[in-house]
């Protein structure tokens, strides 16, 4: 009885999410055809879907997506690598986590995204500064959840797998790790999407390819249609890859 | 080996938390000797934070004490000894991520137990405690009571002539400690084992204890034994007895005075953070 009456408003929450986005697509539909709205400014739906058909058909959206993924893999690769092995040494003494934890939250409030025009200055236009701005943002979510998931594991538990005589690597393998995956992996999840999200939006201040350069060059060109077509695109991939990492984290977790 | 040597000797054990002198350490042990013999249930007994829990730890091999020594079956201690005593703490200490039969094969896994060997024991453990239905449960899915229930199999599966509790009750509602105290007094007289048991509660050290340790207010040592003289397994009738109630009365009799002691020293504002400390070494959450 309460199973039926949750999944009916469920339905009913699910018909009005669709119904809001069916009611936005027409009002730019009625936009720009009925109310005269300037074509350069806001393309005909229609238009953009023939466009979405072409760039996926014609594969002209390879060249950019493998510049973008191929950046954010090594900006994401780094900063894993790095966030969780610094982040799992300064979790081992309690002075460095009351030293670096705080001083490692505070530079990850300040906007990192200031940091990208020194590296386009270091490192030029090309993919590297992408990734360096990628992996610094990155970084800091994985090594604090790190920290968070190492440093606070309760000490009972330590104890009682010494008190059995559970030998270092035991105690990692069984007591540490378990405990610490969790929230480590919450902060890899959140890691990736800012990886994503600044490797894109670097991509579209300074760039010579990806696709938040296309985006932008296609802005340029006026060729409002096609652009909209890109971010419709790059939509339904970022949307796409973070169903997969929630995926791959819910996995892993233990109830 | 002979008989008369004891299963734990303490001599003279001191144990300070911090450095002498310094404006936070706390003296949390004085001087303190105890015999626990081979096969009996000795209680320790005590204000909070008189430095019990510490002992229990130090027979342990936990923590090692600034002064004195600990023997185990004449071994002196000087490290977890997890062939020869096993623990089983306030919180159940069972990992969440592994279920119930999963906790018991890993703390054999750490004591080195032979891989054939654990799943047999792991059954013959849970049967001991009754919770062969559960052995899948998460620790999660499961109530205060049975989860003690289940680290008291874990404790178990090791195999070790001693058991150190500490306070493993403490955290369960009056029923369900009573109901686990008469099971625990049942176990007792089948496997003889030496079992050390770390407690606030006076029923339940009369009615579960060869002997009682009361312990003075800090710094902490034995102010009497007391011996409790029935057989196991104790009956629930045994706690209607008058006996039962002359040995409790004797017991607050020896505590109230060092449970005042313990209150006003806590009192005082610039010792409350030693109190604080002192809690937390001891293994006391309060």
């Amino acid at each position: 009885m309460k199973d039926r009456r949750t999944t009916q408003r469920r339905i009913w929450s699910r018909l009005v999410q669709i119904a809001f986005l069916a009611a936005l697509l027409l009002l730019w539909f009625l936009a720009a055809n009925v109310w005269g709205v300037s074509r350069i400014l806001l393309p005909n739906p229609a238009d953009v879907w023939n466009q979405l058909i072409d760039i996926v058909a014609s594969g002209a959206f390879i060249p950019d997506l493998r510049v973008t993924l191929g950046e954010l893999a090594v900006a994401f690769a780094i900063s894993m690598s790095l966030g969780v092995c610094i982040g799992y040494l300064i979790s081992r003494s309690r002075y460095l986590v009351k030293v670096f934890e705080p001083l490692l939250a505070a530079i990850y409030a300040i906007p990192i995204i200031l940091f990208l025009p020194l590296y386009v200055l270091l490192l030029g236009l090309g993919p590297n500064s992408k990734i360096a701005l990628g992996a610094t943002i990155s970084f800091f979510p994985i090594v604090l959840s790190t920290i968070a998931g190492f440093g606070y594991v309760d000490r009972t538990l330590q104890t009682a797998a010494r008190s059995m005589g559970a030998s270092d690597l035991q105690l990692f393998r069984h007591v540490l790790l378990p405990a610490a995956l969790p929230v480590m992996l919450a902060g890899l999840r959140m890691g990736f999407t800012v990886a994503l999200l600044s490797v894109i939006a670097s991509e579209t201040i300074a760039s010579f390819a990806g696709l938040g350069h296309r985006i932008v060059d296609l802005a340029e060109n006026m060729d409002t249609a096609r652009m909209f077509a890109y971010i419709v695109f790059v939509i339904a991939i970022v949307a796409f890859l973070n169903a997969v990492v929630s995926k791959l984290e819910g996995r892993a977790q233990w109830r | 080996m002979t008989s008369a040597q004891p299963a734990i000797g303490v001599h003279g054990v001191s144990h300070r938390f911090g450095e002498a002198g310094a404006a936070r350490h706390v003296q949390a042990l004085l001087d303190t000797s105890l015999d626990v013999a081979r096969g009996e249930l000795h209680c320790l007994i005590g204000p909070s934070g008189c430095g019990k829990s510490t002992l229990l730890s130090i027979m342990g091999g936990l923590i090692a004490p600034t002064a004195g020594t600990v023997t185990v079956s004449g071994k002196p201690v000087r490290g977890p000894m997890p062939r020869d005593l096993a623990f089983v703490f306030q919180e159940s200490a069972l990992f969440p991520w592994n279920t119930v039969s999963e906790n018991i094969v890993l703390g054999m896994t750490f004591q080195g137990v032979a891989k054939a060997e654990r799943r047999h024991r792991a059954h013959r453990a849970l049967e001991a405690v009754g919770m062969l239905d559960f052995a899948e449960h998460y620790p999660g899915q499961l109530s205060g009571g049975m989860r003690q229930r289940a680290a008291l199999a874990r404790a178990l599966s090791l195999e070790t002539d001693i058991l150190l509790m500490d306070e493993p009750f403490g955290a369960l509602d009056e029923q369900t400690r009573m109901v686990l105290g008469e099971d625990l007094s049942v176990l007792l007289s089948r496997s003889k084992k030496t079992i050390v048991f770390v407690t606030h509660s006076l029923g339940e050290a009369v009615f579960l204890a060869d002997r009682v340790a009361v312990f003075s207010a800090r710094p902490g040592s034995i102010k009497q034994i007391i011996a409790v003289d029935e057989p196991h397994p104790r009956k629930p009738s045994f706690m209607t007895a008058p006996k039962f109630h002359a040995l409790r009365d004797q017991l607050y009799g020896l505590l109230h005075d060092e449970i005042r002691k313990a209150m006003t020293e806590s009192s005082q504002p610039r010792r409350r953070y030693d109190q604080a400390g002192a809690a937390d070494a001891d293994g006391d959450r309060a």
